[in-house]
């Protein structure tokens, strides 16, 4: 690179890493922005999310809590009230269920219950994701209960520009927002900009390839299985998918879903969560309404098998979903493979 | 003790070797404190237990055969390959589970104890939890119910002084953890885990009150854990090699086998055979794990619901599926 070479305008980051700056750069831009959670300080965080920014920012800011989910989450929707912004770290979204009733019975509740007179502007990140044998209670994509609720806004993003822009924005809104990071997300690479003020539009939809053949709707680390498997149907299958990260699930960007599938005339949605009831079932209903005579095959979904994480490998193997399901799925509604969903 | 370091030795081995996997958490250094707590519990006593439970799933009396198997996966586990590391149970010899969320099993605890009042039994219950558990709203409220239904519980804190890597005086208003009993007007004391008839005794006088006079109690036992929190952890980001060294002068197996020999308990070859017994047995476990069968994709679903009407009830859901889920439980698919 010569001398003169402009800065280059973005910089090769994993997730991890993308978390952690946006994290570093809200708490340089606003005082009022700090951290809460387990384990985030001396420790770096489960994950090594927060790893330096207790030695930089100080126990003040970077404050570590017992272990007392119920405890801590409620302080940081008390303390957003009075307008602070805490970002809570939950150590990953498994244990969000005992600070269940924090969050929707109180959080999601304060601005319409006392006619808009008080906000609530806190962010709760914690990683969702199965996989590595980490069994029932350690396993668990239930984002979809928090996207179910009015008051609470949930974002998912699967790439490190994504989660970098997706937290900023969630720290900079003021309302109660889920941030839901992924475990096998972190090591994921890309490209964020350099840009301090770089922000993504919480409830916009990405398409992260251009397809006409079939619509491959995802989200968190599915959305990047998607794109793999969508490579993997070009080259083995001549298909051309397009993907559609949803990144936002509350509020869902139905009008980039649908248009798409009003190009490709199919559509498989894809979650790492539990299918009955869920993100792939509210996504199937806005488009049997939006797409209805666009539609060339039944809207499928591909999601982890209705049992609890087993924990033996090939248990576990047949019940996550994995690029080969989503690959057969396809295939089945391209017509292009066996029907694998009528038994 | 022996059978407890020995065995963990050992999956720390064969998970390096790829053949355990998920989370695991040892327990080297907590043998005293274990051993103690639950070889003063009479066959009916109820034990619960947190995720770092292979040491008391042992001590319980569970086979290390189907405690081996389940940490391999295999259908002669405990769990039959379900569970994994943290959720080992033996319903049948009173070892009601290892639980994955923090303080989660106390609760639960409570429920047996109801149980043995409602039904009169002469048995208690024991529930082992962390140090850093006593900071859940689940202690508090699992605690007060068996305060005041007089319920006969030991709530078993092993306090090895850190919760991963936060030490028990940053996480805790009252870290004389006993102390925190007397919110509840309920008896609470503390005992140096190392000394593993030091536990018996008190551990033994703590469930006997609560068998025979329907008193809870709140019993800590101070002990160290040597490894990281889990094989995840190096354990030393947080605490320094001095205070490690420290501890394991104070090893609870040491300390008991001098106690033996010194006393004249126990000679040199005795315990020289009690050694290569265990080895022995650790050994056969492996073994054991290793012969055990995988259970078969097609056995996924199996276990979810217990009723026999449940095919049935759930056969109109989406015909043919065995719980009206689109599973895509295709075999050759679970690559
Ligand atoms: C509700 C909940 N929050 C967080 C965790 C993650 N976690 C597992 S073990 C642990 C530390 C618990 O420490 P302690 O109770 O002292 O038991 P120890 O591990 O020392 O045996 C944490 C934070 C969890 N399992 N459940
Ligand atoms: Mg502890």
């Amino acid at each position: 690179m010569s001398a003169t070479a402009p800065a280059p305008s973005t910089t090769t980051l994993t997730y991890r890493e993308a978390v952690r700056l946006g994290l570093r750069e809200e708490l340089l831009r606003d005082e009022d922005v700090f951290l809460m959670g387990e384990e985030i300080g001396v420790f770096e965080g489960s994950y090594k999310v927060t790893a330096g920014l207790f030695r930089e920012f100080g126990p003040i800011r970077v404050r570590e809590t017992p272990i007392s989910e119920e405890g801590f989450v409620g302080a940081g929707i008390g303390a957003a009230m009075m307008g602070l912004r805490p970002v809570v770290e939950i150590m990953t979204l498994n244990f969000i269920l005992v600070a269940m009733d924090q969050v929707v019975n109180h959080a999601a509740k304060i601005r319409y219950m006392f006619g808009g007179e008080v906000g609530c502007p806190l962010v709760i990140r914690t990683p969702n994701g199965g996989g590595s044998q980490l069994t029932a209670q350690h396993s668990q994509s239930f984002e979809v209960f928090f996207a179910h609720t009015p008051g609470m806004k949930v974002v998912a993003p699967s790439t490190p520009a994504d989660a970098h822009g997706l937290l900023k924005a969630a720290i900079r809104d003021d309302d109660p927002i889920l941030v839901v990071e992924n475990l096998q997300s972190y090591k994921v690479r890309g490209e964020v900009p350099n840009d301090p003020d770089h922000v993504v539009e919480i409830g916009k939809a990405a398409i992260t390839r251009e397809g006409g053949d079939i619509t491959l709707v995802a989200h968190s680390f599915a959305a990047t299985r998607a794109l793999r498997v969508a490579e993997r149907l070009k080259r083995d299958h001549g298909v051309n998918a397009e993907v559609v990260d949803l990144r936002s699930l509350r509020p869902l960007d139905v009008e980039t879903v649908s248009k798409s599938i009003q190009k490709t005339n199919r559509a498989l949605c894809v979650d790492e969560g539990w299918a009955t009831y869920g993100i792939s079932a509210e996504i199937a209903a806005r488009i049997q309404r939006a797409c209805f005579d666009d539609l060339d095959a039944p809207i499928e979904r591909v999601g982890l098998a209705e049992v609890p994480m087993p924990y033996a490998k090939q248990l576990e193997r047949a019940a996550i979903v994995n690029d080969d399901k989503i690959e057969a799925a396809a295939l089945s509604v391209l017509g292009l493979g066996p029907d694998v969903f009528s038994y | 003790m022996l059978l407890i370091r020995i065995f963990e030795e050992e999956v720390e081995r064969q998970y390096k070797r790829a053949r355990i996997g998920g989370y695991c958490h040892l327990a080297s250094g907590q043998e005293g404190a274990t051993v103690g707590a639950v070889h003063s519990m009479q066959d009916e006593d109820l034990l619960f237990s947190s995720y770092r439970t292979h040491g008391l799933a042992l001590a319980k009396g569970v086979d290390p055969d189907a405690v081996m198997g389940e940490l391999f996966g295999r259908e002669g586990g405990s769990a039959h390959g379900r569970g994994g590391s943290m959720h080992l149970l033996d319903f049948s010899r009173g070892f009601l589970g290892g639980w994955g969320i923090v303080a989660g099993q106390l609760p639960l605890a409570v429920g047996a104890a109801l149980e043995i009042s409602y039904k009169d039994k002469r048995a208690a219950v024991m529930c082992e939890l962390g140090d850093a558990a006593t900071n859940m709203g689940a202690w508090h409220e699992a605690l007060n119910l068996a305060a005041i239904w007089d319920l006969p519980i030991v709530a078993l804190v092993l306090n090895n002084r850190y919760g991963m890597g936060t030490t028990v005086e940053k996480a805790s208003g009252e870290p004389e953890l006993y102390k925190r009993a007397s919110a509840f007007r309920m008896h609470g004391e503390r005992v140096d885990g190392q000394d593993v008839e030091a536990v018996l005794s008190a551990a033994d006088r703590l469930l006997t009150r609560a068998r025979e006079e329907r008193k809870p109690a709140v019993l800590e036992v101070v002990t160290y854990r040597y490894r990281g929190h889990s094989v995840a952890d190096a354990g030393t980001a947080y605490r320094t090699q001095e205070e490690m060294d420290e501890w394991k002068k104070r090893d609870p197996l040491l300390i008991y086998r001098q106690r033996l020999l010194d006393e004249r308990r126990a000679t040199q070859a005795q315990i020289d055979a009690i050694q290569a017994r265990v080895e022995k047995r650790v050994e056969q476990a492996v073994e054991a794990a290793e012969a055990s069968p995988e259970p078969p994709v097609s056995s996924l679903s199996q276990h979810l619901y217990g009723d026999p009407a449940s095919r049935e009830q759930f056969s109109r859901m989406s015909p043919g599926s065995p719980f009206g889920e689109r599973e895509l439980v295709l075999e050759g698919l679970g690559r």
